[in-house]
């Protein structure tokens, strides 16, 4: 089974996804990434989904549910890099995934973090 | 086909072929006169001078009318793409009857007018054709301009670095909604824009079904990481959403464009002074 790679850049940790993700792996991911989140004390988490073409209600469950682990160790989730194809499928699945936050890149997704940290960190949305 | 019918179809023949410019004058004179106060006597003329020989053929060979179907079907084509009405264009071959009638009257020709007959039924056929031929060219017509509406009535515009618009005009449905988002969301990808201003200054009503359209418009972008704006919601049409109770949920709706730009801007950290006089002053704040 392949395993999609956890990197690390200061205190954010990077998941690119870039295969196409089985039940199986998307369990994997969510442990690696709460080990991850844990060992490297991470503020927050970018999940990249540039590569991703196709999304079924189990990956938005999947953001959903990567979102809440984070949040419960204290790190942001942002997911970056959606194509409008994915997210007019999304909306019309009925999913708006609730308590995550979007950009539109990597780089504008990294800047959100940078932004956030220097507000206040106990304001939390949502 | 009996011997008898036979001989009355010939006569016909004859009747066309020996009273030809008669028959002709007449006819373009009926149609001149029944085709509206708009149509032009020279090009109609010369498309029925063009038509009668055809027709000549078409009853010698009996059913091989190819060339007048072709003809009539550019005639009926024409027609519609003038605006002429579906009577205006039928009544131009229908003409012919009267004027071959006219003709055989004046002959005293009893023979052939049970010939006359046939022929009705004959002209008759080939006005049905052209009425379809007119319809199927109308229809087309309708087709081609909501297709060059729905390119032309949703273009997405920038409005600043990072902030696009789109000024929707006109009624929307599922259709246009779904061209609207697609083009929305790809002008986003590749501008790498934040925000969008929605503006439906030109949106007549406001039902249920449009907000709902707006709304799944609204979370698409935000699923993307960008911000949208409604804007351009005049009073009546706010009046209405409360009517119908439509949510609109943490969306921002501004009354007018200009303000959406100005939240927009501030919300990119673009700051605008008025200075001395009607100088704008506009600087980024850096992070």
């Amino acid at each position: 089974m392949e395993r999609v790679p956890i990197l690390k850049l200061g205190d954010i940790l990077i998941v690119s996804i870039q295969i196409d993700l089985q039940d199986q792996g998307v369990l994997a991911l969510q442990e690696d990434l709460a080990d991850a989140v844990v060992e490297h004390r991470a503020r927050g988490v970018i999940i990249d989904i540039t590569a991703v073409e196709i999304v079924d209600s189990f990956i938005g469950r999947m953001l959903s549910t990567i979102a809440s682990i984070s949040r419960v160790l204290d790190a942001e989730t942002i997911v970056v890099g959606m194509r409008p194809a994915v997210a007019i499928t999304l909306v019309e699945l009925g999913l708006s995934l609730g308590g995550v936050r979007t950009a539109l890149n990597l780089e504008k997704g990294v800047a959100l973090l940078h932004s956030r940290d220097g507000v206040d960190s106990d304001t939390v949305t949502r | 086909m009996t011997v008898h019918s036979e001989a009355d179809r010939h006569r016909i023949d004859v009747l066309l072929q020996d009273q030809e410019e008669r028959i002709t004058r007449r006819w373009i004179d009926i149609a001149v006169a029944n085709a509206g106060g708009h149509a032009a006597r020279g090009a109609l003329t010369e498309r029925l001078r063009e038509i009668y020989p055809a027709l000549q053929r078409a009853l010698a060979k009996d059913g091989e009318n190819g060339e007048l179907r072709r003809l009539l079907a550019e005639l009926s084509r024409g027609q519609a793409r003038q605006g002429f009405t579906p009577s205006e264009t039928v009544v131009l071959v229908l003409g012919i009857k009267e004027a071959v009638y006219e003709v055989i009257e004046a002959e005293e020709d009893s023979e052939t007018l049970r010939g006359y007959h046939w022929f009705c039924k004959f002209v008759d056929d080939l006005g049905l054709f052209t009425f379809e031929t007119f319809a199927a060219a109308r229809e087309r017509i309708i087709t081609d301009q909501a297709e060059q509406l729905l390119e032309l009535s949703t273009p997405v515009v920038k409005l600043w670095d990072g902030i696009l618009a789109v000024p929707l005009v006109g009624t929307l449905d599922s259709a246009r909604t779904q061209v609207v988002m697609e083009k929305l969301l790809q002008a986003l990808v590749e501008t790498g824009s934040e925000h969008a201003v929605i503006d439906i200054t030109g949106v007549p009503a406001v039902d249920t079904q449009v907000a709902q359209h707006l709304l799944k418009t609204v979370v698409a972008a935000r699923l993307m990481g960008a911000e949208c704006v409604v804007s351009g919601i005049r009073p009546q049409t706010a009046q209405t959403i409360v009517t119908l109770g439509i949510d609109f949920g943490d969306i921002v709706t501004k009354a007018s464009l200009a303000e959406a730009l100005a939240y927009a801007l501030r919300r990119s950290g673009v700051q605008i002074s008025e200075g001395s006089g009607k100088r704008v002053v506009v600087g980024v704040e850096r992070a």
